[in-house]
C-alpha cells in the first residue's frame, strides 16, 4: 500500500470512524508543473480534476491559511442551477450533475441533500422574472416549476403565505434538484482525492509575488520560499485583485464582506431551501438542526472577514416576516467571508494577461454551488492552455467586447 | 456598524449613508479617443486594494451631500482624505 492510499481507520465508540489523516502536510518542492494559489473548494477541485481527468499530478495547491478556511468554510452551501442566461445555466447545471455523482466519485460522504429551492416572488416584477426564468431554465434542460402561493405553502408549510403582510408571497420558482451539502466534507473529499493522486497540499504558504522570464511566469514567491511553476492558476476568491496587482494587471472585481449566521440546534422544521431576493434573506436548516441564514453583501469594500451588524438585523427581520415561528430562535453565531464581486455577477475564468497564468474569480456570493463544475472546466482550461467550452463565455475579454452575462439584472442571483 | 464622520454633520451611524465606491473616477476628458479596452477600464475596473482606499459616501439620511474619505479595507478605520 502506498503512503498516499487510504489508511485503516481508528475506531471509537463515540464518534463515527474517521481516518487518522486525509492528506499529509508536505514541504514544498522547488518546482511543479502547475501551482494553484488558494486551497478553497475551487482550488482543491481543480487539483483533483487535473489529476483525475488529465493525469497532471505534478501539482501543488498553496494556501496562506489552513485548507478551506476561506469562503469555503463560511458559505451557506446553497446549490442550484436555475440561472437565467444560457452560459450560466450551462456551467451551473454541469456542476449540479457532478454534485449528483460526487459522493461516489470521491468515495467520501458530502451530505448532498437535494431538498429543492424556492425563490419567492413578492411583487409583479418578481413574478414576471420568475416565470421567465422558469421558461428559460426548461429550455436549457434545468428542472424548474412555477408555484402559486398555495403550492408554495404545500412545499413549505411554515412559510407565511398570508396575503395581508407587507410583502406577500405571490408565487415562487421551484427547482427540486437544488439543495445543500456539507461544505467542509466537500473540501476534505476533494483534498483527499487530490492528495491520493499525488498532489501536494501546502498550507501556511502565502503567495506574495511572482517571478517572470520575459512575458512568462516561471514561479511564485511565497512565505516558504520561491516555488517554480510551469503554470500558475489563481483561485484565491476575495484576494484575487491583490494577486493580479502583483502580476501587473487589474481585474473588474470588488471585494466585499458577506455575512451569514446560524441559530441554535432546533427540531427539523424546514426541509427545503427558501430564498427571497425582495425581502432579502435565504434560509435552510442544516442536517444537525441549526437554521442557516444569509443575505446580501455589505456595501463597502472589505477584506476584514466581518461586516456590519445592521445587515444581520435586516435579514433577521426578513426571516421573521417570512417564518413567524423563527421569532423565538436565537442567533448563535455570525461571521463573514470576503467575496469577489464582478460587474455582471458572473465569474471570470480563463487565461490571464500574463503568459502561463490563469484566473478563476468573480464568483462573488455564489461560487460554492459551482465547486465541482469550475474545478472540471478550470482544470481542462489549464491542461490544454485554452478555455473549456463552458468557460469560454466567462473570459476576461467580455468586459471589452461587451458580451456580459448579466445575472445581476436577471435576479435570483444571490448565492 | 461603521461610524462615519460626515464633514458637515459629524459622526453618524453607517445606516445613514450610502456607499459610492472608489473616489476620483473622472469621465474621460476626450471620450472619442478611447478604444474599447480603455472604455472597459473606465466603466468596469475600480481599485480594490487591501489597505487604505480613497472612497466616496453620501449622507442620504442627513445632509444628502457627497464626500471623499479614506478607509482601511482590513481594519475598516477611517482617516481624513489626502487633499
Ligand atoms: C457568508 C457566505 C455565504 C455564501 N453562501 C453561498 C451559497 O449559499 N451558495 C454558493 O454557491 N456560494 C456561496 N458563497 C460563495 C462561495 O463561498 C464562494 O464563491 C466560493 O467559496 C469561492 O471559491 P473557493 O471555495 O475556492 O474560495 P475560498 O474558500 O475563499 O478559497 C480561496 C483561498 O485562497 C486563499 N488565498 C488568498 N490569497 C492567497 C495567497 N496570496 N496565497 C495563498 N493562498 C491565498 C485563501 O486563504 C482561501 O483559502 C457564500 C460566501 C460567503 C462568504
Ligand atoms: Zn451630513
Amino acid at each position: 500500500m502506498s503512503e498516499r492510499s487510504e489508511r485503516t481507520v481508528r475506531r471509537s465508540d463515540e464518534t463515527p470512524e474517521h481516518p487518522d489523516f486525509l492528506w499529509r502536510d508536505p514541504e514544498p518542492r522547488r518546482h511543479y508543473d502547475v501551482v494553484i494559489v488558494g486551497a478553497g473548494g475551487h482550488g482543491l477541485a481543480t487539483a483533483y480534476y487535473l489529476a483525475k481527468n488529465h493525469g497532471i499530478t505534478d501539482v501543488a495547491v498553496l494556501e496562506r491559511g489552513w485548507l478551506a478556511g476561506g469562503n469555503m468554510a463560511r458559505n451557506t452551501t446553497i446549490i442550484r442551477s436555475n440561472y437565467l442566461w444560457d452560459e450560466s445555466a450551462a456551467i451551473y447545471e454541469h456542476a449540479l450533475k457532478l454534485w449528483e455523482g460526487l459522493e461516489d466519485d470521491l468515495g467520501y460522504p458530502i451530505r448532498f441533500s437535494q431538498r429543492g429551492v424556492l425563490n419567492l416572488a413578492h411583487n409583479l416584477g418578481d413574478v414576471r422574472e420568475g416565470r421567465r426564468r422558469v421558461n428559460a431554465n426548461r429550455l436549457n434542460g434545468v428542472d424548474a416549476e412555477w408555484l402559486t402561493p398555495d403550492e408554495v405553502k404545500k412545499v413549505c408549510p411554515i412559510l407565511n403565505t398570508s396575503p395581508d403582510v407587507r410583502y406577500p408571497v405571490l408565487g415562487a420558482t421551484f427547482q427540486p434538484r437544488a439543495g445543500i451539502a456539507k461544505h467542509d466534507y466537500v473540501a476534505w473529499g476533494f483534498a483527499r482525492g487530490a492528495y491520493q493522486r499525488g498532489v501536494d497540499l501546502i498550507q501556511n504558504c502565502e503567495v506574495h509575488g511572482f517571478r517572470r522570464d520575459g512575458e512568462r511566469v516561471v514561479g511564485v514567491e511565497t512565505s516558504r520560499g520561491f516555488i517554480g511553476a510551469g503554470a500558475v492558476a489563481l483561485s484565491a476568491a476575495g484576494h484575487t485583485s491583490v494577486l493580479a496587482e502583483q502580476l501587473g494587471f487589474r481585474l473588474p472585481l470588488q471585494s466585499h464582506p458577506l455575512q451569514a449566521l446560524v441559530s441554535e440546534l432546533l427540531e427539523q422544521v424546514l426541509d427545503t431551501v427558501v430564498m427571497s431576493n425582495s425581502v432579502h434573506v435565504y434560509v435552510s436548516q442544516a442536517h444537525k438542526g441549526e437554521l442557516v441564514l444569509g443575505a446580501g453583501i455589505d456595501a463597502y469594500n472589505g477584506y476584514g472577514q466581518r461586516g456590519s451588524f445592521h445587515v444581520i438585523e435586516q435579514q433577521m427581520a426578513a426571516a421573521v416576516e417570512l417564518f413567524p415561528i423563527f421569532s423565538r430562535a436565537h442567533v448563535l453565531r455570525t461571521w463573514g467571508g470576503i467575496v469577489d464581486v464582478s460587474p455582471d455577477a458572473s465569474p471570470i475564468i480563463g487565461r490571464a494577461p500574463v503568459d502561463g497564468v490563469y484566473v478563476n474569480c468573480g464568483w462573488g456570493t455564489g461560487g460554492f454551488k459551482a465547486t465541482p463544475g469550475v474545478g472540471w472546466v478550470y482544470a481542462d482550461t489549464i491542461a490544454h492552455g485554452r478555455p473549456h467550452p463552458l468557460a469560454e463565455p466567462f473570459a476576461l475579454e467580455r468586459f471589452v467586447t461587451g458580451a456580459l452575462i448579466d445575472e445581476h439584472g436577471a435576479a435570483a442571483v444571490a448565492h | 456598524m461603521l461610524r462615519i464622520d460626515c464633514p458637515w454633520c459629524g459622526p453618524r451611524d453607517e445606516t445613514e449613508f450610502r456607499y459610492g465606491g472608489q473616489a476620483d473616477v473622472f469621465y474621460p476628458e476626450d471620450p472619442s479617443s478611447l478604444d474599447d479596452a480603455a472604455w472597459a477600464e473606465y466603466v468596469f475596473v475600480r481599485g480594490n486594494p487591501k489597505g487604505w482606499f480613497a472612497e466616496r459616501w453620501v449622507h442620504v439620511a442627513g445632509c444628502r451631500r457627497w464626500f471623499n474619505t479614506e478607509r482601511h479595507t482590513v481594519t475598516y478605520e477611517f482617516r481624513e482624505a489626502a487633499p
